[in-house]
């Protein structure tokens, strides 16, 4: 493992054998297959995926919870699975939606027992608990009992926890699910400056919030059922689109029109529909302007509606959809059925 | 969000400790919650002293009823004060574990450099220190209201009994919280099961001399039996405390129940840990 690199797989895999009942054969879950990544010291990397994509599993092999089935993976320049001791100390995880610590305990409390159980210096560590829960704003509830507080600001409390040991690698686990947009922007904000003041810090973030993933990450990769399938910085996995013209519409009620209809007309090569209340949202990339008269005609022949229309430029989730031929959501959807 | 301090962000801790100082930090830690958190729910006072004593009280008079010696009320009040801690261990200590997996906390411990044996020894410790004050409240309860006293035939037997009875009691407590991990709500069956024989069984409210030897015998495996029978042998000074063995032989039975449950535990944690990381079931509720 280079230097350089705060995180390696190789052909990083992990098969759950499921309990049913006594009489059948345990069936197999492949979580993770075949996964081949490098992240480099001091970059902010993003782990894209719907629901189920095996983005827990990574980071749970990766923070020595869980051990690969094959592969191996390498995390501060040590192995996850036979060198754990080395990698516990230089790393830390914090969960979305986690309700840990004791609510009996105060904020202040409960960080201090946490980062105890670190070997940090009482003293610093109160110190440094003071500065911290300012600067994520919520310096005036550190004497509440965390069961008094609400989701958000409890998440801004794991948070916390997460960054007071001083980590060399931070892995965060879907952070700002089931936050407000505020509180999102506090953690977001807080992340960056953790990561600005030492270029040393690496930061691996799984999020299902495209959005997040643009704004924040040097580096993406887009993983869906437990493969890799691109990773590259936002930008150039946008670029993969740039070809393709790509338009939002917003209609009436779609009337039987579906997706693999809109799919087969020549020069469009993806559609992705969300119904809505009161009709249906299509996204579109089509390969010339030209089609967009043939999607209107076919519109027109099952009576459906043009609200509004507009053309934009590529996003994460157009990137999502031309690799896995559905939306994020319609993937879950599709997960959840199988 | 005001950046006012920016040391927070870049500056490195003087250290971290290591080894043994990052084990007793890592005891001292996991205790506190358990020690604190008494004081701020004081609903304890309800049902881990007045309930208790109800059934002391209940006691107390059948013993007063019967005309049976006085010391039996003072083995009535100590068996009341020993409930704390049975209790505590059967339910606050065997299930923290899994609670802690319910709540996210065990996954945080396992990634943690700390030794899982030193949150669990914390756990342990918190636990004896909080019961402690309760088996005293219950203690005293019982001397105001029956107007028990005692005689304490030696006070450094008396210590090392009641110290190996701890030990050997929270060690068993320490397996039992791997074991409730391992077996989740079927272990929860057989602690239900097991809380009211372990009563009578381990002579709670009566000297064990009294029950058959092989069942006495079978009884003197949970340490409190036979630390209970050593305590009333030497704090009632009488002719009724006469016990199921002699004291120096009790102390090192306890001793040796100390010592196993303790490295049993520690050995269960080990594979429980490993099993946790192998198979990827234990650290979370879902597979």
């Amino acid at each position: 493992m280079s230097a350089s690199l705060a995180i390696e797989t190789q052909d990083l895999g992990r098969i759950y054998k499921l309990r049913g009942s006594k009489k059948e054969p345990r069936k197999e879950l492949v979580a993770l297959q075949d996964v081949n990544l490098t992240v480099a010291k001091g970059e902010l990397f993003g782990l894209l995926g719907p629901n189920g994509a095996g983005k827990t599993t990574l980071i749970k092999i990766l923070t020595t919870l869980l051990s690969p089935t094959s592969g191996w993976a390498k995390v501060a320049g040590a192995d996850v699975d036979r060198e754990a001791e080395s990698v516990r100390p230089r790393i830390n995880m914090v969960s979305g939606g986690e309700s840990s610590g004791y609510g009996l305990l105060t904020v202040r409390e409960n960080l201090w027992m946490f980062s105890q159980f670190y070997g940090v210096p009482s003293k610093e560590a109160n110190e440094r608990i003071e500065a911290l829960l300012e600067m994520i704003g919520m310096k005036d509830r550190m004497h509440t009992k965390s069961s008094d507080l609400s989701t958000g600001l409890r998440q801004k409390m794991n948070i916390v926890r997460g960054f007071l040991t001083q980590p060399e690698v931070l892995f965060l686990d879907e952070p700002t699910l089931g936050l407000d947009v505020g509180a999102m922007r506090d953690v977001r904000k807080f992340v960056l400056e953790w990561l600005k003041a030492d270029k040393e810090r690496t930061l691996l973030l799984t999020t299902h919030y495209m959005m997040e993933a643009e704004e924040l990450c040097d580096r993406v990769a887009i993983i869906n059922k437990g493969r890799v399938l691109a990773c590259d910085t936002p930008t150039a996995l946008k670029q993969r689109l740039q070809k393709d013209a790509i338009f939002e519409i917003q209609t009436s009620p779609l009337n039987g029109l579906s997706q693999q209809m809109l799919v087969d007309q020549p020069e469009v090569t993806q559609a992705a529909i969300a119904e809505t209340e009161t009709g249906a949202k299509l996204s579109l990339s089509l390969v010339e302007e030209s089609a967009l008269a043939r999607v209107i005609n076919l519109f027109t022949q099952k009576d459906v509606k043009v609200m509004n229309l507009t053309k934009r430029e590529p996003t994460l989730e157009d990137v999502f959809v031309d690799l896995v031929g559905r939306s994020m959501a319609e993937e879950e959807d599709h997960g959840n059925t199988e | 969000m005001a950046i006012q301090n920016r040391d927070a962000l870049t500056k490195p801790y003087s250290h971290k400790d290591i080894g043994l100082k990052l084990f007793l930090k890592t005891i001292m830690a996991r205790a506190y919650p358990r020690i604190i958190g008494q004081q701020r729910e004081i609903s304890w006072v309800l049902f881990e002293i007045l309930l208790p004593m109800l059934a002391v009280c209940a006691y107390v008079f059948v013993y007063r009823a019967l005309n049976a010696p006085e010391e039996y009320v003072g083995f009535v009040v100590m068996g009341g004060a020993m409930t704390a801690f049975w209790l505590n261990v059967l339910w606050s200590m065997s299930s923290q574990l899994y609670w802690e997996k319910q709540q996210g906390n065990l996954q945080l411990y396992i990634m943690a450099p700390n030794s899982m044996m030193a949150i669990l020894l914390g756990m342990a410790l918190g636990g004896m220190l909080a019961t402690c004050l309760r088996a005293v409240a219950v203690t005293v309860f019982g001397m105001l209201m029956f107007g028990v006293t005692f005689q304490i035939v030696s006070y450094l037997q008396l210590f090392a009994v009641f110290t190996l009875t701890m030990i050997a009691l929270y060690g068993m407590g320490m397996m039992m919280a791997s074991a409730f991990l391992l077996f989740g709500r079927e272990a929860w069956h057989i602690a239900n099961l097991a809380q009211e024989p372990i009563f009578l069984a381990s002579g709670f409210f009566f000297p064990i001399k009294f029950l058959p030897f092989w069942v006495a015998a079978g009884a003197s495996l949970l340490p409190l039996t036979l630390g209970m029978d050593a305590m009333r042998q030497l704090v009632f000074n009488s002719e009724f405390s006469g016990g199921f063995l002699p004291v120096s032989t009790e102390i090192w039975i306890l001793a040796g129940l100390a010592v196993l449950f303790v490295v049993v535990s520690k050995y269960l944690l080990a594979y429980v840990e490993k099993l946790a990381v192998r198979e990827g079931r234990i650290t979370e509720s879902r597979r």
